[in-house]
């Protein structure tokens, strides 16, 4: 297993050399990471906000493998070895650890969501909690949302419209120094693009009080 | 002489039984704890759980902050640091690219200076309120959380390029592109189709 991963990562980095410079300067969190790129563990964005449609609810978003072009989406799919995991510090003097996790695996076509729980460990490596929350069928492209739900908890997995907008290209143009200033209008860079996203409604009562620090992370099964 | 000879086969029987019982107790469990774990395998919600570790690869929380602050050859480091150690290895490094970016920096919108500015940034946490507004910025309300349709971007470049007022270098604080390009649904997900 750990020489396979090795190759493809020497093989991911020996393909990002090729693009050189060019590559330094991608958008929200797309394509940041040699080593991830292209990879199931490339986050594009992370989102969390009231809940539209229930003030008492808190949403995250976490979205991969961006700059899915419409073609391409069908054949997307969540990597079964990659955990996402939503890390929340919700300590009162906001030390960057986190106080809970909410993690989601992918198998066999479903998503299963564990947590918000205390994590069994903090830091860099993670261990899967032990029971599940929620879970939802992965939705297929063309196929309208699939929704889990339980105990207050919503899910939701599956090729979406990648909401990040941003001239991209311009912004590139300005750091190359070969543009001095963004045009009006701009372009976004990222229209008519996909992602695989993954949804994930919960209560903030599960969360804690007064406010959250949080962060998203990809995790390969070791 | 019968009488000994008697009771001693009898205890020997009796051992020989006693043995055997316990064979086939012995066998009986370990049938119980292979018939266990067979129902096991058929219902995993009831199996003890296996333990599965994973190993960080990518991290994000604010927008654009890996691939704006950080060099090239940090990414992956960057990626894989929890956030408790990015301030310390990172903060210096985001300052030098803050000043790479915009020479003039002296402040920014939020009163700033630039030592400070990337000392937040660094520790890179999304705050998100949990008695109120969630947005990026609204006018009013800052790094309360994000909504997809927050302009973040325009955000980040005014605080980048803006200067203490967000007038100076007006080339770059907006990139004109203001909305997605399709829209947002109040139900969950929200999220809009794919093309």
């Amino acid at each position: 297993m750990k020489s396979k991963r090795s190759i493809k990562i020497l093989a991911m980095a020996s393909a990002i050399a090729a693009f050189g410079a060019a590559s330094y300067l991608i958008a929200a969190d797309h394509i940041d990471a040699p080593a991830v790129t292209g990879t199931g563990s490339d986050i594009t964005d992370f989102y969390v906000f009231q809940s539209p449609s229930n003030s008492n609810n808190i949403v995250f978003v976490v979205n991969v493998q961006g700059l899915l072009a419409p073609a391409a989406t069908a054949a997307a799919s969540f990597d079964e070895e990659v955990m996402i995991e939503i890390n929340i510090d919700n300590s009162s003097t906001k030390d960057a650890l986190e106080d809970l996790v909410i993690q989601a695996t992918f198998d066999d076509g479903m998503i299963k969501v564990h947590g918000p729980s205390a994590p069994i460990e903090k830091g860099s490596n993670s261990t899967l909690l032990s029971t599940s929350s929620a879970e939802a069928t992965i939705t297929s492209y063309g196929s309208n949302p699939s929704i889990g739900e339980n105990d207050g908890i919503k899910v939701f997995a599956g090729p979406r419209d990648d909401p990040f907008f941003f001239d991209l290209n311009q912004f590139k143009a300005i750091i190359g120094g070969t543009a001095t200033s963004f045009n009006n209008p701009g372009t976004d860079t990222f229209a008519g693009t996909n992602v695989l996203s993954v949804v994930i409604e919960v209560p903030k009562s599960m969360l804690g009080s007064g406010s959250i620090n949080a962060w998203a992370t990809t995790n390969r099964q070791l | 002489m019968r009488g000994p000879l008697l009771t001693a086969n009898f205890k020997i029987q009796n051992m020989i039984t006693m043995k055997n019982s316990l064979k086939y107790l012995s066998l009986s469990l370990c049938a119980a704890l292979i018939l266990t774990f067979v129902g096991c395998d058929d219902d995993e919600d009831n199996a003890p759980a296996p333990v599965v570790m994973y190993e960080q690869e990518d991290h994000m929380a604010r927008p654009a902050i890996n691939t704006v602050f950080v060099s090239a050859g940090e990414k992956d480091m960057f990626n894989a640091t929890s956030p408790s150690l990015q301030g310390p290895a990172f903060s210096t490094k985001f300052k030098d690219r803050l000043m790479a970016l915009n020479p003039g920096y002296t402040t920014n919108l939020l009163g700033l200076d630039a030592t400070t500015f990337t000392s937040v940034l660094a520790t890179d946490v999304l705050s998100a309120s949990l008695t109120g507004a969630t947005t990026f910025y609204d006018g009013t309300n800052v790094l309360t959380g994000r909504k997809l349709d927050d302009d973040v971007i325009t955000v980040e470049l005014i605080l980048i390029f803006g200067g203490p007022d967000a007038m100076s270098n007006p080339g770059l604080t907006d990139d004109h592109v203001d909305q997605n390009d399709k829209s947002f649904s109040t139900t969950f997900p929200y999220l809009a189709s794919p093309h």
